[in-house]
């Protein structure tokens, strides 16, 4: 490798600092102007400093915009089911694409299809079923449905990729010591495979917690949070919009932040074991 | 003690049942309901093919296709553009894998902000009192403020700019990686420039990576309705639009049968780029 760096790193250096302003520069907006004071409007300039769109979110015993906090606890209730019932579905059916059996293409085109098919699309199909069927759309049984559509496919893909990665020899050995299929299962797959179940754990509740395209029409009564913002947006002439964006991100931070310690300190825990051997 | 097809089929069962009952079911229910008549607010299962001449006799359709299509392929030019040269910076410039980390984690944070937040911070920059107008107006180069730069169609194609790039990257970079070192270090032996490695060694081994962008990028813009109404303040029509008014006015079967006609184009798309590329293949390489 040349040590000295050739013109076109400082060129696309200069271009990638560009990018991530074009990124960063309509949060960062969010972030600054949901401090506005209480005369400031919804750009700049900053007319004080203050924590008045905070109050205003949390006045008026805890209904001061729309429906948010019922909305909030409705998409977390909504995303933690959805994450553990793609966490169990979908390393299910990743384990079963480590043998070629009949129907294992049904199985893999069917998740692709059902990732490409605009969600809108997925979400009117149920809705009409449900009403041909004569059903009343719930929350526990088709908002839930309609959103394992949209986190399903993503655990497949994690699966698919880990698995893909997965050293066979290890699982030969136990099997050679004399391992069941479940002793296998425990004690040699999933602690290897474990860094990947997380991942599907987090991609379920994120994909949940933002999707409102297929769970829309098949939630039933009471909206979940992108419903209930996208509803404020043509309505919000306040800063208090961007106090709800200050404090989800804050909240997003903070389990991004609890997943990463949690993998981590099982990476740590498995190395101190194989060097405890 | 079980076979092993038993076994497998009995694991993915539950995944099968899911996308059969609630992905597969449903689209071919979109698909009778679009031959039913209908009353107010409900679907009168007999055949009824006025839904779909009425697609036919409408020059508003033709009209809203112009519009997404041309969205689609400003939004596509634009993020692979911006996606190719991301991703070739951060995989052959950038040399520490920390920083590469580094880097795309920085890329991914401003996506735990949710959609709709994300919409609305485009005010304080676009608006007539944006950023944006302000420092034009402040460096004398305009008298008054712009006015198209929010609730346009220009907004509605920076959000989805702003929003989808990552989709674009994320692919390339993966088929990027994936090309051997040795490959690119015998081009240069030979004398080859970095622009001729660009465009005779890697452009020709990502492709695969370029056509799993290409389709994220045109299904998000063609499927999409939120974005479009809420960027352009109502102002721009596009099929997905008018599904999801006739959604919300109850009438079920037109809204069905201009369902057909999208996911046929966007499928028939999709088809087309997949005979390019086997994905299966991709990802277990």
């Amino acid at each position: 490798m040349l040590n000295r760096r050739p013109l076109s790193y400082y060129l696309l250096s200069t271009f990638f600092t560009a990018f991530l302003l074009f990124l960063y520069g309509p949060m960062i907006c969010v972030y600054l102007l949901s401090f506005q004071g209480p005369e400031g409007g919804m750009s700049f300039p900053m007319r004080g400093f203050s924590l008045v769109w905070f109050e205003t979110l949390f006045s008026a015993q805890g209904r001061g915009v729309g429906d948010l906090h019922n909305s909030f606890f409705r998409s977390i209730r909504l995303g933690l089911i959805v994450a553990l019932l793609t966490m169990l579905i979908g390393v299910a059916a990743g384990m079963s694409f480590r043998r070629k059996y009949p129907g294992s293409n049904f199985v893999f085109y069917s998740a692709i299809a059902s990732m490409v098919v605009p969600g809108i699309f997925v979400g009117f199909g149920i809705s009409l079923t449900l009403r041909l069927l004569g059903l009343r759309p719930d929350w526990w049984y088709s908002g839930i449905g309609a959103q394992l559509t949209w986190s399903l496919p993503f655990a497949m893909l994690i699966m698919f990729i880990i698995l893909g990665r997965l050293d066979k020899s290890y699982e030969e050995a136990a099997t050679d010591l004399g391992a069941s299929s479940a002793q296998r299962f425990q004690y040699v797959i999933l602690p290897l495979i474990l860094p990947g179940v997380i991942g599907i754990i987090m991609a379920g509740f994120t994909s949940s917690y933002e999707e409102s395209a297929r769970a829309g029409l098949n939630i039933g009564t009471g909206n979940t949070m992108p419903m209930e913002l996208t509803g404020l947006l043509g309505a919000a002439t306040t800063p208090v919009m961007f106090a709800v964006g200050t404090l989800t991100t804050l909240f997003m931070f903070s389990i991004v932040i609890a997943t990463l310690l949690v993998s981590g300190s099982i990476a740590k825990r498995r190395q101190l074991r194989l060097t405890a051997h | 003690m079980m076979s092993p097809r038993a076994a497998s089929w009995l694991q993915a069962t539950p995944f099968a049942i899911i996308m059969t009952g609630l992905v597969i079911v449903p689209l071919a229910m979109i698909f009778a309901v679009s031959f039913m008549d209908y009353g107010f607010a409900e679907i009168i299962p007999e055949f009824y093919l006025g839904n779909w001449t009425d697609i036919f006799r409408s020059d508003l359709a033709v009209a809203t296709y112009a519009t997404v299509l041309r969205q689609a392929f400003i939004v596509w030019g634009v993020t692979l553009l911006l996606g190719f040269t991301i991703a070739y910076y951060l995989i052959y410039h950038v040399r520490s894998n920390f920083w590469r980390a580094i880097f795309l984690a920085a890329c991914a944070i401003p996506f735990w902000t949710s959609g709709p937040i994300r919409m609305i911070s485009w005010v304080p920059l676009l608006g007539r009192e944006g950023l944006v107008n302000q420092a034009l107006t402040g460096l004398n180069l305009i008298d008054e403020p712009i006015s198209w730069l929010l609730y346009s169609e220009f907004s509605v194609i920076v959000v989805y700019i702003n929003m989808l790039t990552m989709a674009m990257v994320g692919p390339i970079a993966n088929s990027m990686a994936k090309i051997s070192p040795a490959v690119v270090q015998a081009a240069r032996d030979q004398g080859a420039t970095e622009w001729q490695v660009i465009t005779e060694v890697i452009i020709p081994l990502i492709k695969p990576g370029i056509a799993v962008g290409t389709i994220f990028i045109v299904t998000a813009v063609m499927g999409d309705g939120f974005l479009v109404r809420a960027m352009s303040g109502n102002q721009v029509n596009t099929p997905a639009v008018a599904i999801m008014n006739e959604i919300n006015a109850f009438q079920f079967p037109p809204a069905a049968a201009k369902s057909v006609v999208l996911l046929v184009v966007v499928m028939a798309f999709v088809g087309v780029l997949l005979r390019l590329v086997d994905i299966r293949k991709e990802l277990a390489r």
